[in-house]
């Protein structure tokens, strides 16, 4: 068991996948030689060599176009999308096939493949490398769509990614790629895809997020108990498509109170689904209204105004206190 | 440093074995075994005769909306050189290619008569599903190739789509990708001049699609698209240089789309009937039929007999569909390929609509009589 970041994370559950099984193929633009931009493929190239780890010609439609290919063929390809900004690129090949083909096909071809992407703000980066459009993939049927909060969890779910079935989008937030270590065994872990997890039991609000947004949910989480002693659980979501809202329904049971935080826009997000199923499932035992914390509905701006368009831990905790007083 | 000039192979050829009257040139004729060549001439009448049938049922409102293949017949030459091994990744004219390759028409049928069911491919049949959106196939090819260079198979992939797919980027792209990867693929375009209303002039400023080949090194030819030993000869070089190692080739068969769009087109608004007049002197099945004629392998006793029997094995695939259609298509059904293990929330909408249909039905029984 190390102490490792996100990175070497995603880096130890693609070389232990490779090893394991020689259908798995990395393909994406630096991927190979240069270890990816954010260095999440590095040494594999070296290890796996140029047949498994493809430098791949500039253009995201035919990366996932060509994994559509590979993954009807019978192999397991791990696509990278440089920045999620840039994945639009590729939308049309996974919603037009990858999405559709088991259907299309009637179950006699599949798409077993991964589309990872790096996504969100906080690295100071340029126009269209900040985004978090999750929802994109997960409002697709055929599609899953996860994300995970920390190296270990995001280990083990990337590794069931490359596992399943069926087309995977795996959203790394980047923010958190080096900002923290978890100890991750070496030894195989698997997460399943469509689970929530409790990130932190409490009983006095619930506060539901993903991904980069679970650092400042937990931060505020942390600060109003300090401050306050208010309790509050965190639901990791950690799969936005299939939603699993049996946890974080159960806690809604028991706080009577719900706070949804995300950096991605706040109008049609996964914040929307989340407060619907609230409403549906336990309506009869909310004390409040679901508040949303989210970043606005414009493009997110560049970095000299972006720490005002992320959620972060004092914009949470004053929802969860305006919640609480309602 | 004074301007020098890069010395690039610029030169197209440019194939044609059977004229428009059947004349064959010795010097080029594959010399197809007898039984092959009647092979390809009974798939010929049947896609025409098949297609004929579609268009006269989807008029009748039994079917719904295709894209009829009428004149474009002479694709299965293409076909006709691969192996059940190899793969075909088609767009939506490829109704002869797929049915040579054990496509049903039963399931053809179907699919245009709204079933989803219609989609799949029999098991053991290389071919994958039509493809609708215009120009996005082809990365499917490239990468299934390099799965069999990767696993070091003797095997090729072949895919199809129109000249209107050529001004799709996905084009480009899978040109640039199988090139770069030198995988197996056979990159056959149906220039059938009509890209719905959009003709081949206006779609591409260049002299030849196939020129486009040149920008990716790859070996390309254009072809009479409606002489079926010239296609065949031009793929069975390109699938012998694939299965080599050699990597992709590019064949522009020139053709033209005797009939609709789809049939939800009009082309009288756009073209002139003058030409579709023209075209059809060079009709792919008459001058074939000629040409086995000179060879004495057809007469017109022959000729009787495949249309009788094209037309029985239409007539069995349209009463199968018929029994199919007969069973219904249970809604329920439409959550069955979503995923290989339907998730919590499709248990839960599938259900709910289960118990709708109960509800529904329960409405109906209730009162019949109202209605009348």
């Amino acid at each position: 068991m190390a102490k490792i970041n996100m990175v070497q994370a995603i880096n130890l559950a693609l070389s232990q996948e490779m090893e394991k099984d020689d259908r798995v193929i990395l393909l994406g633009e630096d991927i190979g030689v240069d270890g990816g931009v954010f260095r999440v493929t590095d040494g594999l190239y070296a290890k796996f060599g140029p047949e498994r780890v493809l430098d791949t010609p500039l253009s995201e439609s035919a990366i996932a176009g060509m994994s559509i290919g590979m993954a009807i063929y019978g192999l397991r390809p791990v696509c990278e999308m440089q920045f999620s900004g840039f994945s639009y690129f590729a939308f049309h090949q996974m919603e037009a096939h990858a999405a559709r083909m088991r259907g299309r096909s009637q179950g006699r071809f599949s798409v077993p493949m991964v589309l990872r992407a790096p996504y969100g703000g906080g690295v100071r980066a340029l126009e269209h490398h900040s985004e978090s459009r999750e929802i994109y993939w997960a409002h697709t049927p055929g599609l899953k769509m996860v994300i995970p909060s920390g190296p270990r969890n995001a280990r083990a779910l990337l590794v069931s990614a490359i596992r399943d079935p069926d087309p995977v989008i795996f959203y790394e937030p980047k923010a958190v790629y080096r900002a923290f270590r978890e100890e991750v065994p070496d030894e195989e872990e698997t997460l399943p895809i469509g689970k929530s997890r409790i990130a932190r039991p409490g009983d006095d609000v619930t506060l539901i997020s993903y991904g980069a947004s679970l650092r400042p949910a937990m931060e505020a989480a942390e600060g109003l108990k300090e401050k306050d002693g208010i309790e509050c659980e965190v639901i990791d979501l950690l799969s936005i498509s299939p939603l699993d809202d049996t946890l974080l329904t159960e806690s809604v049971r028991k706080t009577g109170r719900a706070v949804v935080v995300h950096e991605a826009h706040r109008s049609f997000g996964a914040g929307a689904e989340v407060a619907a199923r609230i409403a549906s499932k336990a309506f009869l035992y909310l004390e409040a209204p679901i508040r949303r914390v989210t970043g606005f509905d414009v493009v997110i701006p560049n970095y000299q105004r972006e720490q005002a368009y992320l959620p972060d831990a004092f914009r949470v905790e004053q929802a969860v206190r305006e919640t609480l007083e309602f | 440093m004074p301007k020098r000039e890069i010395d690039l192979p610029y030169r197209i050829e440019y194939l044609s074995i059977l004229d428009e009257n059947g004349q064959v040139d010795i010097d080029l004729d594959p010399n197809l075994p007898e039984d092959l060549l009647l092979k390809l001439y009974r798939a010929m009448v049947l896609a025409r005769r098949f297609d004929e049938r579609m268009l006269i049922l989807q008029r009748q409102g039994k079917i719904g909306t295709f894209a009829p293949i009428k004149g474009q017949e002479a694709q299965i030459g293409a076909v006709a050189t691969l192996t059940p091994e190899d793969w075909i990744v088609p767009s939506f004219r490829e109704a002869p290619a797929e049915l040579w390759r054990g496509k049903t028409m039963e399931d053809i049928l179907l699919l245009y008569g709204g079933y989803n069911e219609g989609g799949k491919t029999p098991e053991g049949v290389n071919n994958l599903p039509v493809s609708i959106p215009v120009g996005s196939q082809m990365l499917h090819a490239v990468g299934m190739a390099y799965g069999m260079k990767y696993r070091g198979r003797n095997t090729v992939a072949m895919t199809f789509f129109g000249d209107g797919a050529t001004s799709q980027g996905d084009f480009h792209e899978a040109m640039n990708y199988a090139s770069v990867y030198q995988v197996p693929v056979i990159f056959v375009c149906q220039n059938n001049h009509w890209a719905i209303s959009l003709p081949r002039a206006k779609q591409t400023h260049s002299k030849t699609i196939a020129q486009k080949v040149l920008a990716y090194d790859m070996p390309g030819i254009q072809v009479d698209g409606n002489d079926v030993l010239a296609i065949y000869r031009a793929a069975l070089e390109a699938v012998d240089r694939a299965r080599k190692g050699g990597g992709p080739t590019f064949i522009e068969m020139v053709t033209y789309r005797l009939s609709l769009h789809t049939t939800a087109d009009d082309p009288k608004k756009y073209r002139s009937e003058n030409e579709v007049r023209e075209w059809e002197k060079r009709d792919p099945i008459t001058r074939f039929e000629t040409y086995m004629k000179g060879k004495d392998i057809l007469d017109d006793g022959k000729i009787g007999s495949v249309a009788e029997e094209v037309q029985a094995s239409i007539k069995v695939a349209e009463q199968r569909a018929a029994e199919f259609s007969a069973r219904g298509a249970d809604p329920l059904d439409m959550f069955a390929y979503a995923y290989a293990e339907p998730t919590p929330d499709l248990v839960e909408q599938r259900e709910e609509l289960r118990r709708e249909l109960e509800a529904r039905q329960g409405t109906r029984k209730r009162e019949p009589e109202a209605r009348n």
